[in-house]
C-alpha cells in the first residue's frame, strides 16, 4: 500500500520540478509550436502549402535561440533523473531542429504530398512533434522516459510514413513499420524489466552504480542487453532489425523517407550511445567476465552484418529510393563502428559522421524529390540521360552518392577518415574491422555509381513529356547542399571540433 | 608557382563553367591556354631547379621539409583529437628530382591531350571540365608531400577519368569505366588504412606531434617505436607495405592487377588513353618511389626479389600478350604494361643505374606511349577500325604518317639513338650489377626480342607490302598517275594534318633528343636518386638500429 506523501514531499516535488521547467524550455517552446501549427490550419482558410511549412521552418529556427542559451548552464540531471542536460544532448537538439527544418523544406517541393486531398495540417505538426521526441530521446536517462520518448517519435512516424494515402505502398509501409515497431518495442520494454529486476533501477546512472557494485547473472544480462538492442537496433535499422527499412522507406513520403534515415535514425544512435555509455560499465577487470565484452561484441556483430548486407543486398537494387535505404543500412553499420571504440575519439567520429551524413543523405533525396516530381518515377532505368536534361541536379546527386561511397573531397570522406582514425588509434586490435568496413564501401562504390552511370552514360529513348526545369529556388537550395558536402570535405574543423566539444556525456561510465 | 601550376586547369574548368556550351572553339582556346601556361610554368620551374639538391627526406640539420625546393606549406586543416594531440593537415607543395621529372611530363602531355582533344564533338564543355579536374589532380598528386593531400588527389582522378572513359568511350564502355573505378578504388581504401596507421606512427621532429608529411614519414627516426607502423611492429609494417604496393601495382599496372587497363584504353577515346598511358600509370610507380618504398625500405629490402620477379611477368607476359592482338590499341597497351615492367625491374635492381632509369623510363615510356596512343588515334579516326590486318601498304600512301610511326615504333622497342633505350639500357646495367635481380634481368631481356617482334610485325603487316583485300579503305586512281587511297567517310586530309603534326613533332623532337643527350632530364634526378637508394640502402637501416 501506498501512504499519502506528506506536504513536505509534496512540496518538496513541485520545487525540484519548478527547478528542473528552466532547463526544458526549448521542448516546451516546440511543444507550443506544435500546437501553434494546428491552431493555424484550422483558422486559415484554403491551400497552405506553402504557409504551414514556412512557419514550421521559422519556429524550429526560433527554437536554436532557447537551445543555445543552455549552453551557459552547467551539465547536470533533472526531473527526478529522468532527463539530462548535457553537450551530447545539445548536439542532438540541434541536429533534430536542423533535420525538421530541412524535412519541412524538402516536403514543400515534393508534389505527391502537396496532392493529397487531406490537406498538410497534421504533417508539419508531426514533423515538429517528431522533433520533440527525439530531442527528449536523446536528453532521456531514465528507462521509463527512454521508452515514452521513443514512442512518442514511433507514433508520430507510423502516421507520417502512411499519409499518402490513395497509395497503397504507403498504408502498407506504415502498417509494416507500426508491426515491426510493436515487436521491438516490446522486447525492448521486456529487456528494460530485466534490468530493473536486477538493480531494482529505472534510472541510467544508479543501473550503472548498482551493476558496478553487485555481480549479476551474466546470462540475464546478456538477454537484456539482446532485447534492448532490438529496440534501438530497429530504430538505427541495423541488420538483424532493419527489415521494415527498405519497404518503409520505399513507401513513404519521400521527405519522410528522408526525415526517417536520417533524424529517426540519429535519434536511435542517441539512445543507443547513451544506454551502453552510461548505463552498462565496461571495463575494469571485475567486470571482465560478465558484461563488459558482451555488448561491445553484439555491437561488432550487428556493425559486421549492417556493413556487408546492406552494401550487398544493395547489389541488385532498381528503385532509388530502395537503394538508398539499404544504403542506410550499411551506413549504420559505419556509425556503430565509432561506438564500438568506447572513447571519446570514438563517439567524436560518430558524431561527425552523422552531421556529415545528415548533410549527404538529405541532400540525395531532395534531388531524388526534384526528380521524380518531373518524371514521376524512382526506377533507376527513368534515370537515363538525365545529366544532359538536368545539369546541376546531376552533378549535385554525382557529389551527394560520392561523399556517400567516402570519397574525398567531401563530408563523407572525412567522416570514414574520422570513424577509421578512431579505430587505429586503439592499435591494431580492430584493423580487421576496418578492413571490412573499407573494402564494403568498394562495393558500395558499384551501386551508388549505377546513378551517375544511368544519368550521364545512357542515354533516354523517348523524350520527356514535360519541360525538366526545376524552379530557381529548388536549384539554389540543392546548389547549397552540394557546396557545402564539398566545403566540408576540405575544411571540417568546424564541424569537428563541434563534434568534440559535444562528445561529453554526463556521467558516462566508459571513458 | 607550384600552386599555380596545380589549379590552373581547374581555374579554367571553372571558366569554361560560364561558357555557353554552344561555344565550343572558346571552351577548347581556353583549356589550350592553360594547358600553355601550364607548360610555361612547368619550364619556369625546371629552369629554376637545382639539381643540386637531393630531397627524398628532411636533412640531417633537422629542417622539416628537407632540401624539397619551390616548397608551399601552409596549415590547413587543424584538428583536436583529445588525447592523441591536435591532428595536423598541411598543404605542403615541393618539388626534388623525382617529382619535377614528373611534373613537366605531366605538363607537356596534358597540353598534347588538349590538342588531342579537338576532335571530341559530344558535350564539348562537360568534357573540358572534368579534362581540366583531372589535370589538376594529376598534377597535385606530384607535387603534394603530405600525405593527406596526395590522397585527396589522388582520389580526386577517379571519377574524372571514370566519366572520361564512361561517356566520350567505345560501345563497351560501361565495363571499362567502373572496373577502372573499382580496381583503383579497391587499390586506395588500403592506402587510407595505412596513412592512419603511419599518422599514428610518426612525429614531426620539430613540433612533436604527429603528421602526415611524407617528408617526416620518410626519415624512421621519426618513428615512435612501438606505435601500430613503429620499427617494433615488424608484422603490421609488412602488412602495410604489401597492401600499399598492390595499391599502387594496380595503378601501374602489374600482373595480376592489369586487366582494367587494356580494357579502359581500348574503350577510351584517344587524348584519354594519351593521359592515362602518359601520366596515370606514372602515378604507381611515383607513389612506390615516394611513399611505399622510402616509408618501408627494411620491408623493401626484403621483398626486392619479388618485385623484381613481378617486373619481369610483366615485361614478358605484357610482351606476348602485345604478339597475340589484332586490335592495334590492344597491343599498344599490352606494350604498356610490358614497359612499365621495366621500371619495376630498374626499381627492384634498387641501385643507382636501376632506379636512375626507372625514373628515366617512367619520362620515356610517357612520351612514346603519349605518341603511339596518338598515332593510333590517327588512323582510327580516318579508318573507323583499329584492326591490324586491315591495313597493308600504308607507308607508300602516308609516307609522314609511316615515319612519325616508325620512329615512334622502334623508341618503343629501344633501338639506340632514340630515348627509350637509353632508359631501359639503364634499367639493365641497374639489374645486372644488383646481385639479387640479376637472375631475373637475364630472363627479362627476353622481354626486348619479343617486343622488336610484336612491334616490328605490326609494322610490317600495316605499312609495308599491298592493301589487301578486306581492308579498311579504297584505292583509286589519281588525276597525277600515282595511285591514292581514300577512306570511306574521311573529308580531312589523308596524310597528317597541322593539328596532329603539332601533336607529334615536339614529342618526335623530345625522343629523338633525349636518345642522344638524355643529360637535361638525367642531370635534374640523379642527386635524388642517389639519395632515395642511399634511404633504402642496408647500411643506413642498420646504423639506425
Amino acid at each position: 500500500m501506498f501512504e499519502l506523501p506528506s506536504g513536505a514531499e509534496i512540496q518538496s516535488v513541485i520545487a525540484g520540478i519548478k527547478a528542473s521547467v528552466g532547463y526544458f524550455i526549448p521542448e516546451i517552446y516546440l511543444s507550443v509550436l506544435f500546437m501553434v501549427l494546428i491552431v493555424v490550419d484550422l483558422i486559415v482558410k484554403g491551400r497552405k502549402n506553402t504557409l504551414l511549412p514556412v512557419i514550421t521552418m521559422i519556429g524550429l529556427a526560433g527554437s536554436v535561440f532557447f537551445i543555445y542559451q543552455q549552453h551557459a548552464m552547467t551539465a547536470g540531471e533533472m526531473f527526478f533523473g529522468m532527463y539530462v542536460l548535457d553537450e551530447f544532448a545539445l548536439f542532438f537538439k540541434y541536429f533534430f531542429v536542423l533535420s525538421g527544418i530541412l524535412a519541412a523544406l524538402i516536403s514543400m517541393d515534393d508534389e505527391y504530398l502537396n496532392r493529397e486531398s487531406a490537406g498538410m495540417g497534421e504533417y508539419y505538426s508531426l514533423v515538429v512533434a517528431m522533433v520533440i521526441g527525439m530531442i527528449m530521446m536523446a536528453s532521456a536517462t531514465d528507462l521509463l522516459m527512454i521508452f515514452l520518448s521513443m514512442e512518442l517519435v514511433g507514433l508520430t512516424a507510423y502516421v507520417l510514413t502512411g499519409y499518402l494515402k490513395r497509395d497503397p505502398r504507403s498504408s502498407e509501409a506504415a502498417l509494416k513499420y507500426l508491426i515491426y515497431g510493436a515487436v521491438s518495442t516490446g522486447l525492448m520494454i521486456y529487456g528494460f524489466s530485466l534490468i530493473y529486476g536486477i538493480t531494482g533501477e529505472t534510472n541510467i546512472f544508479r543501473i550503472s552504480e548498482e551493476l558496478k557494485l553487485h555481480s549479476s547473472d551474466a546470462l540475464v544480462m546478456m538477454i537484456a542487453t539482446l532485447f534492448i538492442l532490438a529496440g534501438f537496433g530497429y530504430k538505427i535499422g541495423a541488420v538483424p532489425f532493419h527489415f521494415w527499412s527498405p519497404d518503409v522507406y520505399e513507401g513513404a513520403p519521400t521527405p519522410i523517407t528522408a526525415y526517417l534515415s536520417v533524424a529517426s535514425k540519429a535519434a536511435g544512435f542517441a539512445v543507443l550511445m547513451r544506454f551502453f555509455l552510461t548505463a552498462l560499465p565496461h571495463g575494469g577487470p571485475e567486470y571482465d567476465n560478465i558484461i563488459s565484452n558482451n555488448w561491445v561484441l553484439l555491437l561488432i556483430i550487428l556493425s559486421i552484418a549492417s556493413m556487408i548486407y546492406g552494401n550487398v543486398v544493395d547489389l541488385w537494387q532498381q528503385n532509388v529510393k530502395r537503394m538508398l535505404a539499404y544504403s542506410s543500412i550499411a551506413h549504420a553499420g559505419y556509425l556503430l563502428l565509432g561506438i564500438i571504440m568506447m572513447d571519446e575519439l570514438g563517439t567524436q567520429a560518430t558524431l561527425f559522421y552523422l552531421l556529415g551524413y545528415l548533410l549527404m543523405n538529405i541532400g540525395a533525396f531532395y534531388v531524388v524529390i526534384l526528380i521524380s516530381n518531373k518524371t514521376g518515377s524512382e526506377n533507376l532505368d527513368d534515370y537515363r540521360g538525365l545529366g544532359k536534361k538536368m545539369p546541376l541536379a546531376g552533378a549535385a546527386l554525382t557529389v551527394f552518392l560520392i561523399s556517400l561511397v567516402g570519397l574525398p573531397p567531401t563530408v563523407g570522406f572525412i567522416g570514414k577518415l574520422m570513424i577509421f582514425t578512431a579505430m587505429l588509434a586503439k592499435g591494431s586490435i580492430y584493423i580487421w574491422l576496418a578492413l571490412i568496413g573499407v573494402l564494403t564501401s568498394v562495393i558500395s562504390l558499384y551501386y551508388y555509381m549505377l546513378i551517375p552511370l544511368n544519368m550521364y552514360l545512357r542515354e533516354s529513348q523517348e523524350q520527356p513529356k514535360k519541360s525538366l526545369d526545376i524552379g530557381l529556388l529548388s536549384q539554389i537550395i540543392m546548389a547549397i547542399f552540394m557546396i557545402l558536402t564539398l566545403y566540408f570535405g576540405l575544411f571540417f574543423t568546424p564541424l569537428s571540433d563541434f563534434a568534440k566539444y559535444s562528445s561529453a556525456l554526463f556521467g558516462n561510465s566508459v571513458y | 608557382m607550384l600552386s599555380l601550376i596545380v589549379f590552373l586547369p581547374i581555374l579554367a574548368g571553372l571558366v569554361i563553367l560560364a561558357v555557353p556550351s554552344s561555344q565550343k572553339q572558346i571552351i577548347r582556346i581556353v583549356s589550350l591556354l592553360a594547358a600553355i601556361v601550364q607548360m610555361v610554368l612547368a619550364v619556369l620551374i625546371w629552369r629554376g631547379y637545382d639539381p643540386s639538391l637531393p630531397g627524398i627526406t628532411a636533412t640531417a640539420a633537422g629542417i622539416p621539409q628537407g632540401s624539397f625546393q619551390f616548397i608551399e606549406r601552409l596549415p590547413w586543416i587543424t584538428l583536436d583529437l583529445g588525447g592523441f594531440g591536435p591532428l595536423n593537415i598541411e598543404y605542403f607543395l615541393g618539388v626534388d628530382g623525382i617529382s619535377i621529372t614528373m611534373v613537366i611530363l605531366t605538363a607537356l602531355i596534358s597540353a598534347i591531350g588538349v590538342l588531342s582533344s579537338w576532335t571530341i564533338q559530344k558535350q564539348v564543355k562537360g568534357y573540358f571540365i572534368l579534362y581540366n579536374l583531372l589535370a589538376t589532380a594529376m598534377m597535385g598528386c606530384f607535387v603534394a608531400l603530405d600525405f593527406f593531400l596526395f590522397y585527396v588527389f589522388w582520389e580526386l582522378m577517379l571519377l574524372p577519368m571514370y566519366f572520361l572513359i564512361g561517356i566520350w568511350g567505345g560501345p563497351n564502355r560501361e565495363y571499362a569505366a567502373i572496373k577502372f573505378f573499382l580496381y583503383t578504388l579497391f587499390g586506395s581504401v588500403f592506402m587510407l588504412l595505412v596513412m592512419i596507421g603511419l599518422y599514428f606512427s610518426v612525429l614531426d621532429p620539430v613540433t612533436h606531434n604527429h603528421t602526415f608529411s611524407l617528408v617526416a614519414m620518410a626519415s624512421q627516426s621519426n618513428y615512435i617505436k612501438d606505435a601500430i607502423l613503429g620499427p617494433d611492429n615488424v608484422m603490421w609494417r609488412y602488412i602495410a607495405f604489401i597492401v600499399l604496393f598492390i595499391g599502387f601495382a594496380i595503378k601501374v599496372p602489374m600482373f595480376p592487377f592489369h586487366t582494367w587497363l587494356p580494357d579502359a584504353h581500348v574503350e577510351a577515346p584517344t587524348p584519354i588513353s594519351v593521359i592515362l598511358a602518359g601520366v596515370l600509370l606514372k602515378l604507381g610507380t611515383y607513389g612506390m618511389m615516394r611513399i611505399n618504398f622510402p616509408l618501408f625500405p627494411e620491408v623493401f629490402q626484403a621483398s626486392m626479389y619479388v618485385i623484381g620477379v613481378f617486373g619481369a611477368i610483366n615485361i614478358i607476359y605484357g610482351a606476348f600478350c602485345a604478339l597475340a592482338q589484332q586490335d592495334l590499341k590492344k597491343m599498344v597497351a599490352y606494350s604498356s604494361i610490358s614497359h612499365m615492367g621495366y621500371v619495376l625491374l630498374g626499381l627492384a635492381a634498387a641501385n643507382s643505374e636501376g632506379m636512375v632509369g626507372a625514373l628515366y623510363q617512367m619520362f620515356n615510356h610517357g612520351t612514346i606511349t603519349a605518341m603511339l596512343f596518338l598515332l593510333v588515334g590517327v588512323i582510327y579516326d580516318r579508318a573507323h577500325t583499329r584492326q591490324i590486318d586491315k591495313f597493308g601498304g600504308l607507308a607508300s600512301y602516308m609516307p609522314v604518317y609511316a615515319a612519325l610511326v616508325t620512329v615512334a615504333w622502334f623508341a618503343s622497342l629501344g633501338l639506340p639513338g632514340l630515348s627509350g633505350f637509353i632508359s631501359e639500357a639503364l634499367v639493365f646495367v641497374g639489374a645486372f650489377s644488383s646481385v639479387t635481380t640479376r637472375p631475373i634481368a637475364i630472363v627479362s631481356v627476353l622481354g626486348i626480342v619479343f617486343g622488336a617482334a610484336y612491334l616490328l610485325w605490326s609494322l610490317q603487316r600495316m605499312f609495308l607490302g599491298k592493301r589487301k583485300p578486306d581492308a579498311a579503305y579504297e584505292l583509286e586512281a589519281g588525276t597525277d598517275g600515282h595511285e591514292h587511297i581514300h577512306f570511306h567517310d574521311w573529308k580531312g586530309k589523308l596524310d597528317l594534318d597541322a593539328r596532329e603534326l603539332t601533336m607529334l613533332v615536339p614529342l618526335t623532337v623530345i625522343i629523338i633528343f633525349l636518345g642522344i643527350y638524355p643529360m637535361p632530364v638525367l642531370g635534374m634526378l640523379t642527386t635524388s636518386i642517389n639519395k632515395l637508394v642511399e634511404v633504402l640502402s642496408p647500411v643506413v637501416m642498420t646504423a639506425l638500429n
